[in-house]
């Protein structure tokens, strides 16, 4: 049971990764958490479903529509929620006040166009193989093997392109790195899109391992997303993976070897416990992310 | 900083005022015309329906409205006393449920409420208004101790202490099962009353429970617990829950290749079940007091009705709902009033003999139902009875 509860555990958790890497690129980039994240991830669920449902297309183009949807909404919550507050010397809990408003928004939109009832993906993944002890179905290999590699293109990107370099000198210091000849406008527009767009890509992935995609799926799995982005250490790329999947492992496992009616419990208990030994998360620096 | 600027805060305060104000002055002229102007030979009864009729139990609520709807045209193309049915959404929350019954029984001045949909929110919703002194009656509200809420609190939904001993026996009977798991949502009065029913019903039984899992509402995923109770090897599962995760939690063990028996609670009750869980569903064990295929002349003629009407098989909800506009007509008949709160209760409290679609009714001194269940099994995608 341990290997298949481990299965289990870093599947659940690689979806928390890939949702809390969303709020890590805006929240490296801009210091800003971005509320509207989980119901973003929820409209890129409801649109790869409707892709694979009525035009019959692949589940890679689904995710393709789904990532572009998310990039697209992305770019609208910036010009609408983000950009207006940045121009004025506002709090700083001014955005986070707006996305929470967009979020509130696309979850109505959401309930209006596709109803209330939970849908699911046409099954053609539910193939399972038997690994020695282990039960892995097609759906948790998909889903391990395009959220890790997501994660790792990201991680590359970021490190040897010349924009991935750009949004990382705008993470560091906003002011600096328009002196320096980055449009830093325009890397704002780019992380908020491309954090919408990965987004949008957890959601297909979560409604295709959790077969229930409905318009308040974004809710819980944008605060384990929350968790995981302080867990992790507020903007740290590889505190997000690392982060999501012991979370997963910890919520899994709660269950097996203890009670289920604690998962949540012992795993948000953890997570208290590991920042009292390292207050800036696993892989934060002492002296905050990006910004001032 | 300061905490607000003095003359925004008064200017607020005015603007409040002026608009209370207003309201309360339009909220008059509303409430007084219609009672002075009404003829008393033509009375209009007034009655608010409490429902879930967006989220995630979307689908009770939609039967519950359809079965209302259904008996309130046949009801006012034949009686004296026509009836008007307000409907409140509750979105399946206890705070909406509360603003929903405050305002019928305050601005509204319904003469009874129907519903709400979930035992959690009768919890809530139960104690105003039986304190305000209005009739209420649940028709999905399964829970133990909904009735024990205060004397104007009633229902037609047959509690699951009834329900799942029977379902619980005839699995036990017909499947010779000697370990159980069981499951349920934690954070859900309604499942969590169930499971101890389903405990109970269990260890009356002498079976072994080896494995009690919980998960909670809007959970979708099930794969730590159930990879658990797989390992154990039980011979029949139990859930108590909402139909959406009890479907999904079906899949999910089919796919972890548990092949036994489920037995569930109330929330299984709902053609959701197979939609959601497809071949999943199928040896899923329910009770119910409605039973659609049931050679009967008055079930037959309102199964026919509903088609016609809505294109679907009535489910329990529909019918449990059409049968208590009935008997709330039916009780308004007796009083004779169509405003009276006091006299609607006391007929309720004594309708007996009541033969609605999911059978004989009447009303204990609790004033919970007395009727039978059917125990129902999913095969080929439909609800058939369990011999």
């Amino acid at each position: 049971m341990f290997w298949q509860q481990l299965v289990n555990g870093l599947t659940l958790g690689s979806t928390y990764s890939l949702i809390a890497l969303g709020y890590t690129l805006i929240m490296g980039v801009l210091n800003i958490v971005n509320m509207a994240h989980g119901e973003i991830f929820m409209f890129g669920a409801f649109v790869g479903l409707l892709l694979v449902t009525h035009l019959k297309v692949n589940i890679f183009v689904a995710m393709l529509g789904a990532a572009l949807t998310g990039a697209i909404l992305g770019i609208i919550l910036e010009r609408v929620a983000l950009r207006p507050l940045r121009r004025k010397a506002v709090s700083h809990l001014a955005p986070l006040i707006s996305t929470i408003g967009v979020s509130i928004f696309l979850e109505s939109v959401a309930l209006k166009l596709f109803g209330p009832q939970s849908r699911d993906f046409p099954s053609s993944f539910t193939a399972a193989f038997e690994f020695g002890p282990m039960r892995i179905s097609l759906v948790q290999i998909f889903i391990l093997a395009v959220s890790f590699s997501l994660m790792l293109v990201l991680r590359f990107w970021l490190a040897k392109t010349k924009i991935g370099k750009a949004l990382r000198a705008t993470a560091e210091n906003i002011e600096t790195a328009n002196l320096l000849g980055v449009n830093t406008n325009k890397i704002i527009v780019l992380t908020v899109s491309l954090a919408s767009a990965l987004g949008s890509v957890a959601g297909v992935l979560v409604g295709l391992s959790f077969n229930a995609v409905e318009p308040t799926m974004g809710i819980t799995m944008g605060l384990k997303g929350l968790a995981v982005l302080i867990l992790g250490g507020m903007g740290n790329i590889t505190g997000a993976m690392l982060g999501g999947l012991i979370l997963g492992i910890a919520e899994v496992f709660s269950v097996a070897y203890g009670n289920s009616s604690y998962r949540d419990a012992v795993a948000f208990g953890m997570i208290i416990v590991i920042l009292f030994i390292r207050p800036q998360g696993l892989f934060g620096s002492r002296d905050q992310q990006g910004g001032k | 900083m300061k905490l607000f600027s003095e003359g925004h805060f008064l200017k607020g305060v005015a603007v409040i005022a002026l608009s209370g104000m207003l309201l309360s002055v339009a909220g008059c002229g509303k409430t007084s015309s219609p009672t002075a102007t009404e003829p008393a030979a033509n009375q209009e009864a007034k009655i608010g329906v409490i429902s879930f009729l967006s989220g995630g139990g979307a689908a009770y609520g939609e039967a519950i409205k359809q079965g209302l709807d259904m008996a309130k045209e046949e009801l006012n193309a034949k009686n004296k006393i026509k009836i008007n049915l307000l409907y409140e959404d509750s979105r399946g929350e206890k705070t909406d449920a509360i603003n929903a019954a405050n305002k019928l029984v305050n601005k509204d001045s319904v003469v009874g409420i129907i519903g709400p949909t979930l035992s959690g929110e009768m919890f809530a919703v139960g104690p105003i208004v039986n304190g305000a002194g209005v009739p209420i009656m649940g028709t999905s509200t399964t829970a133990e101790g909904i009735t024990d809420i205060g004397e104007f609190v009633f229902r037609n939904a047959l509690p699951e202490s009834v329900a799942i001993p029977s379902a619980v026996k005839k699995a036990v009977d017909k499947y010779k099962l000697k370990t159980v798991a069981l499951m349920y949502s934690n954070n859900n009065d309604f499942a969590v009353s169930g499971y101890k029913t389903f405990e109970k019903a269990v260890k009356d039984s002498g079976l072994q429970i080896v494995a009690t899992e919980t998960f909670a509402d809007k959970d979708t995923d099930f794969s730590a617990q159930l990879t658990k109770i797989a390992s154990l090897k039980p011979d029949a599962v139990m859930v108590s829950s909402l139909y959406q995760e009890a479907a999904l939690v079906l899949k999910k063990a089919r796919e972890l290749g548990i092949k036994v028996p489920f037995v569930g609670g109330n929330g299984f009750n709902s053609p959701q079940l197979m939609k959601i869980a497809g071949t999943a569903a199928e040896g899923a064990l329910v009770a119910s007091p409605w039973f659609p295929a049931k050679d009967d002349a008055n079930v037959k003629k309102f199964v026919e009705a509903y088609k016609a009407k809505y294109n679907k098989v009535p489910d329990q909800f529909a019918a449990q709902a059409y049968d208590a506009l009935y008997i709330m007509s039916a009780a308004l008949d007796k009083s004779g009033s169509a405003t009276d709160r006091k006299k609607l209760r006391d007929s309720l409290a004594g309708i007996k003999d009541f033969q609605g679609v999911t059978g004989k009714f009447a009303f204990d001194a609790q004033r919970n139902p007395v009727m039978e269940a059917t125990v129902l099994l999913v095969k080929d995608g439909q609800f058939t009875e369990f011999k």
